[in-house]
């Protein structure tokens, strides 16, 4: 199961976090803090998966972002690594050749597009069509 | 992959002034993004948020702020939120954005109530309106958006108002409201179980969706209920390998693809699902041996994603009964990843590795060299898992070479998550393996002084159980305890002032225990060592407390030291180390008291326990009429505190009227027992308030509440009995002290370079052990330290519900063809795979079909797994749809009495048999409705019922001469539960004629739990505190606490009561009492406390068996959740 997803650049700010479990607003940022220090300390030839607390934490990065998932021991690492990928892929279509700016400036739509791929902690949706169709069908009415 | 996004933050200045993006974005919100991406500090940002903060809330309440302005509102709350920051008063504007926005608005709206509430907050009620007019919407994508937030937050005491129309969107026409709506009926399932246990039939429905999306939401609910009851689900493999087969081959839209691999999420999904139907069961598991090698077979492709697939692939294989071939080919595979030069695959590969050793360890040999060389790496995570690999693989031979090397990563590993854990293994691998006793203790001294204060509460308890429980020879057992007591002493000599807390506690309790076998070792020395102890300024006075009852075991025959050393302490601030030194004192003048008190070297199991405490009778009674205070249990004690709270200024004082001396003896085996100072300092208070001394010493005065439960029996028991159960021997440590931990100590051995040499004693047994073992687990050599068997067993209780679960599976198994079969056809026909084709109509018609032959089958299923709906009063307003309208059949004195639903347990064309329980105080009635599905009579219609467990008593209508035509009888039966039992089947018979002479019978079955017959047991709290004193027997368990609703206590509480009959009697702060009693028998008391994040429950009952079957049913209540 996939307790959370966060964005998070080289600097160690959020740019999307997504808790899929509650947790309080005040351990977030010491949370996030943690992870993105563990995630920082790895080299570019040690593998994409960590150990925190009881998580193992999935991370990939692009550019300057890194993109850190949150599983649980009985999740299979290698699949959530693509996920992330494809989540990636998703945000490109949509925003073609998406950036950090563009996640930042979208915050709204880019948590649209999560949430269609994720809910309650499981992969709900993997075609790029069908998660981007709702969105599509909200610009557009948004547009007329 | 940086090719994805190759725009950076360098580009960040000519952005502003571009199109993208931005362009559309209001001016505040591009400000503060703008703002954020140039903080540098952390005191920068709290500035910036907090303008930010208080220009939103001006804006948020100024009448004309228009609904676009809103959204953007919300998205900047979004950020203040994501850095950390409240942002509470735009929560209410959230869910009106929602209510009143326009699509865009709206959608904004729902996301943010997504992201700001999480369940169980107050303001989701205010949802609920909205989210119905959206389902009820015309237009699609409102539907939708309400259907994605239901799937996320709803608060669970509204589904009924949703649960219709969500329903209704089952067989919507778009599959996006479909698949939504099977989301969102999985967060039902999830938060509220029983509230879609009818829609039961519909989850299949979906799981034959003619669009994939639709089966693939389904498969979340599949996977949560086959993880539950597996059994009950067997008939379902033949669709889901259908599935598979279709997905694997290609059968899907190109665009479920991903880097050309067919849905590969979808694929993994299927296989857990398969991987938990085919375990220990050949025949299930046999019917996917075909699809399992499809699937190693096309997973050939060089890409992460294939990769992931194979792993999920081998889990499987080896989680299902095996097959030779099948296994080769997943061993080849784990073969491929772990010598991968991609560290990902290496790290998957080792993973894999770790699992299958379980069931082959042979394979790890194949390996080890690999497995040595990851041993070294210089990746963190991959030298974990493979000493994760190495824990599994552990045996006698091996247990030295494999614990040195956990240890050597412990001592460099500073991560604190991992010591613990680790630690632990390393403490249960000595425990099962330890060559001789040196090494033991050598071991366990490291795991303490390593492990330090982090270390889990179990180790240390597990450790001194061991020794003081021993194993069946004497002499074995006391050459354990020299040994560790030699061990002790050297390291005491040493210097002690870096030790852990933890670790000095378990000495000074060996050694005041054991130090006597020692016999070339002076006591005074000893004493000596102890005392130097106290002196150090880092024991913390927990420890010290430890070290005073060791001091106190030994102090005979050194009354000079000792009465100096009671001097000493007698004047400390601590009212429990005062309250030692003066019991030390005492001890220490009357040898033969302290003789009596502290036989030395006695065997735990002859003390006897006098819970009444019959023998101060005497004491209690001279005490009242020398003018005492009556006892007032200390919950009275703390409501008359409140009361007095306001205006008390009178200040309390520890003098005792009462000597303690006198009365209380240390408690040999839980020397940090603080709730014997806090009951006798609530007892105290109370007194000294009327002497109106002058100190004020408020030390313990709150602490009605104490860690081993209600504090009078602590107080009682510790006065009374010098000799308490073994179990009491190590209580639960308080406060944990800051990690103190050990310098690495210098390596002891150096390793010679050559590995091989390591790989022949790293894998030394597993070739013989296991050669053997492709049927599952090899047989363990024996623990070296075998544990007394405890005299409490419920394998009784085990037993008998396993053998229900055997019976059901046989059960279902013959389905399985026709199944496939319907499934076969139903895909096959459409070799496009889930188009709108006309052809999709028949398939639609033979998918109905089935649904109806399923109907029956999840009937049957229902009673098989115990979980069934039980509606009792406080649940049945809510949920008025899913009583059946034979419950109206119910006697009428049986009408208003809390029952269960209606189930059927059985029937042929002529009769059907259904069941509901009515549950009565003094037993459980079981009814039975034996309905004539006929025109015609049918005649001498008799029932039996058999359950060997059970005392059943026939009432009433269990022989009927004529039962006309469409007509039912009833009958019902008094069950009386004398043994509990966790689960309990029953089987009975309906004989019956439809023409003379001619006696057909039908048989039925079914299961019921203890649940069943337990009964709320009103009682006072005074009245429970007298209960609880009176029962001796103690159960222990941590449970899961459910902290998904406000106050967790009270919500796990609430969930255990609603489900188990429970009557909660008190909560005080994080304590709770609850009562219950098997039908109007045998009471059993729970007492539970909020420990971190679990529930500390003890039971007693004078039933031995009742608290462990309690127990079963509220983990099961409370995993559910």
């Amino acid at each position: 199961m996939i307790k959370f997803l966060l964005m998070v650049n080289k600097q160690g700010q959020t740019r999307l976090s997504k808790y899929y479990e509650a947790v309080d607003l005040g351990k977030r940022a010491a949370l996030e803090a943690d992870v993105v220090r563990g995630c920082l300390a790895r080299r570019k030839e040690e593998c994409s998966f960590v150990e925190y607390k009881d998580y193992k934490l999935v991370y990939r990065q692009y550019a300057a972002l890194f993109i850190v998932v949150g599983v649980t021991e009985n999740e299979n690492e290698l699949s959530i690594y693509e996920l992330v990928h494809n989540f990636v892929e998703v945000l490109d279509k949509y925003f073609s050749r998406v950036s950090e700016l563009d996640i930042m400036f979208n915050l709204d739509k880019v948590h649209i597009i999560l949430d269609e791929m994720i809910l309650n902690g499981h992969i709900v949706e993997t075609n790029k069509n069908r998660i981007l169709a709702p969105l599509l069908a909200l610009d557009k009415m948004t547009e007329s | 992959m940086s090719d994805v996004v190759e725009k950076t933050l360098t580009a960040l200045p000519s952005l502003f002034d571009s199109q993208t993006g931005a362009a559309k974005i209001s001016n505040r919100l591009k400000q503060l993004i703008k703002s954020i991406t140039e903080l540098t500090s952390k005191h920068d940002e709290e500035s910036l948020i907090k303008q930010e903060l208080s220009a939103m809330k001006e804006q948020v309440s100024a009448p004309s702020t228009s609904m676009k302005q809103m959204r953007e509102i919300m998205v900047r709350s979004m950020y203040c939120e994501m850095l950390g920051y409240d942002a509470s008063f735009s929560y209410i504007h959230a869910i009106k954005l929602a209510q009143q926005g326009g699509v865009m608005e709206k959608r904004v709206g729902y996301l943010a109530v997504s992201l700001f509430l999480s369940e169980g907050h107050e303001l989701l009620l205010l949802l609920v309106n909205t989210v119905l007019k959206d389902l009820q919407s015309t237009n699609l994508i409102e539907a939708c958006m309400a259907l994605t937030v239901v799937a996320q937050v709803f608060p669970k005491d509204m589904i009924p108002a949703v649960l219709p129309l969500v329903e209704d969107k089952l067989s919507h026409p778009k599959e996006i409201i479909r698949r939504k709506a099977v989301l969102a009926l999985y967060k039902f399932y999830l938060i509220a179980p029983n509230q879609v246990q009818h829609i039961h039939a519909k989850f299949r429905k979906a799981l034959c969706d003619k669009d994939p999306g639709v089966m693939t939401s389904s498969l979340h609910i599949y996977l949560q209920l086959i993880q539950e009851s597996p059994d009950a689900y067997k008939d379902l493999t033949g669709s889901f390998v259908t599935i598979l087969k279709q997905v694997v081959g290609g059968k899907l839209p190109l665009d479920f693809n991903y880097h050309s691999v067919p849905a590969p999420w979808l694929q993994i999904q299927l296989l857990r699902i398969l991987s938990l139907l085919g375990r220990d069961d050949q025949s299930t598991s046999e019917l996917m041996y075909e699809v399992l090698d499809e699937s190693l077979r096309r997973a050939e492709m060089n890409h992460n994603i294939t990769y992931a697939i194979l792993f999920e692939c081998v889990k499987a294989v080896y989680t299902i009964h095996p097959k030779a071939e099948l296994l080769e080919k997943a061993a080849r595979c784990i073969g491929n990843f772990v010598l991968s030069p991609k560290i990902n695959l290496k790290y998957l590969g080792l993973k894999a590795l770790t699992y299958v050793v379980q069931h082959d360890a042979k394979l790890a040999l194949q390996h080890q060299m690999t497995i040595i060389e990851c041993l070294d790496h210089s990746d963190f995570t991959i030298k974990r898992e493979t000493l994760e690999l190495l824990f599994r693989i552990t045996n006698a031979q091996n247990v030295s070479v494999i614990v040195e090397k956990m240890l050597d990563f412990l001592r460099s590993c500073s991560d604190e998550h991992t010591i613990i854990h680790l630690a632990g293994k390393v403490a249960e691998l000595a425990e099962k393996f330890a060559p001789d006793n040196s090494w033991f203790i050598q071991t366990m001294n490291d795991v303490f002084s390593i492990g330090g204060d982090l270390l889990q509460q179990d180790i240390s308890n597990n450790f001194l159980r061991l020794l003081a429980e021993g194993s069946e020879s004497k002499e074995e057992d006391d050459q354990l305890r020299l040994y560790a007591v030699d061990s002790y002493l050297t390291l005491l000599n040493g210097d002690a002032s870096h030790l852990p807390q933890r670790f000095i506690q378990v000495m000074s309790w060996v050694v005041g225990e054991y130090s006597h076998l020692q016999e070339c070792v002076d006591q005074s020395e000893v004493i000596r060592l102890l005392m130097k102890l106290l002196e150090q300024k880092s024991v913390s006075s927990e420890t010290r407390v430890w070290i005073l009852s060791a001091l106190t075991k030994i102090s005979d025959g050194q009354t000079d030291l000792i009465l100096e050393l009671a001097e000493s302490i007698s004047s400390s601030q601590d009212t429990i180390l005062r309250q030692q030194a003066h019991e030390l004192r005492h001890l220490s003048l009357d040898s033969k008291l302290h003789e009596w008190v502290l036989p030395r070297g006695a065997a735990w199991d002859d003390m006897e326990v006098d819970s009444s405490l019959s023998f101060l009778d005497g004491f209690v009674s001279e005490a009242l009429a020398a003018g005492a205070a009556p006892y007032k249990p200390p919950h009275q004690r703390q409501e008359e505190l409140c009361e007095q709270r306001a205006l008390n200024l009178e200040p309390y004082s520890f003098s005792l009227p009462v000597s303690l001396s006198s009365c209380s003896i240390t408690d040999r085996h839980s020397p940090t027992l603080l709730s014997v100072s806090s009951g006798l300092s609530g007892n105290s208070t109370e007194l000294s308030q009327k002497a109106g001394a002058s100190t004020l010493i408020l030390e313990g005065v709150k602490r009605v509440w104490g860690k081993d439960g209600y504090l009078p029996q602590k107080e009682t028991a510790v006065t009374a009995s010098p000799v308490d159960e073994p179990s009491a021997a190590v209580q639960p440590v308080g406060q944990q002290e800051a990690a103190e931990r050990l310098e690495p100590q210098p390596e002891p051995s150096t390793q010679t370079n050559d590995k091989q040499q390591l790989a022949s004693s790293l894998f030394v047994g597993l070739s013989t052990q296991s050669s053997t073992s492709l049927l599952g687990k090899s047989e363990a050599p024996p623990p070296r330290f075998r544990k007394k068997p405890r005299p409490h067993g419920s394998s009784l209780s085990s037993s008998s519900s396993s053998g229900t679960s055997e019976k059901s599976s046989s059960s279902r198994t013959s389905h399985n063809t026709t199944d496939s079969f319907l499934y076969g056809s139903l895909l096959e026909e459409e070799p496009a795979g889930f188009d709108h084709t006309p052809k999709s109509i028949t398939a639609n018609g033979l998918g109905q079909n089935k649904d109806v032959k399923e109907d029956r089958r999840t009937n049957t299923s229902q009673i098989l797994g115990s979980d069934m709906v039980i509606v009792r009063p406080n649940t049945i307003q809510h949920n008025p749809s899913t009583s059946s309208d034979l419950t109206t059949l119910l006697p009428a004195d049986l009408k208003d009495l809390p029952h269960s639903d209606v189930i059927s347990l059985t029937s042929d064309p002529s009769l059907s048999v259904s069941s509901c329980r009515v549950f009565r105080d003094e037993a459980l009635l079981l009814v039975i409705f034996i309905s004539n599905s006929t025109e015609t009579d049918i005649r001498d219609v008799a029932v039996q019922l058999n359950c060997d467990q059970l005392e059943t008593v026939s009432l009433r209508g269990n022989i009927v001469d004529c039962l006309e035509g469409r007509s039912v009888s009833v009958c019902h039966y008094a069950l009386l539960m004398d043994d509990p039992h966790t689960n309990v089947s029953f089987t009975g018979s309906v004989s019956y004629q439809i023409q003379p002479g001619h006696t057909n019978t039908l048989s039925f079955s079914g299961t019921l739990s203890t649940a069943d017959f337990i009964r709320p047991l009103v009682v006072t709290t005074d009245e429970y505190g007298k209960l609880w004193l009176s029962l001796s027997h103690d159960v222990k368990q941590n449970l899961k606490l459910l902290t998904d609703a406000g106050d967790p206590l009270q919500t796990t509480l609430n969930a255990l009561k609603d489900t188990l009959q429970l009557h909660i009697v008190d909560i005080i702060g994080s304590e709770g009492i609850v009562a219950c009693r098997l039908l109007s028998g045998a009471p059993c008391l729970l007492h539970c406390r909020v420990n971190g994040s679990a529930l500390a429950m003890w039971l007693r009952s004078p039933l031995p068996a009742l608290p462990d079957c309690i127990l079963y049913h509220c983990q099961r209540a409370l995993a559910q959740h």
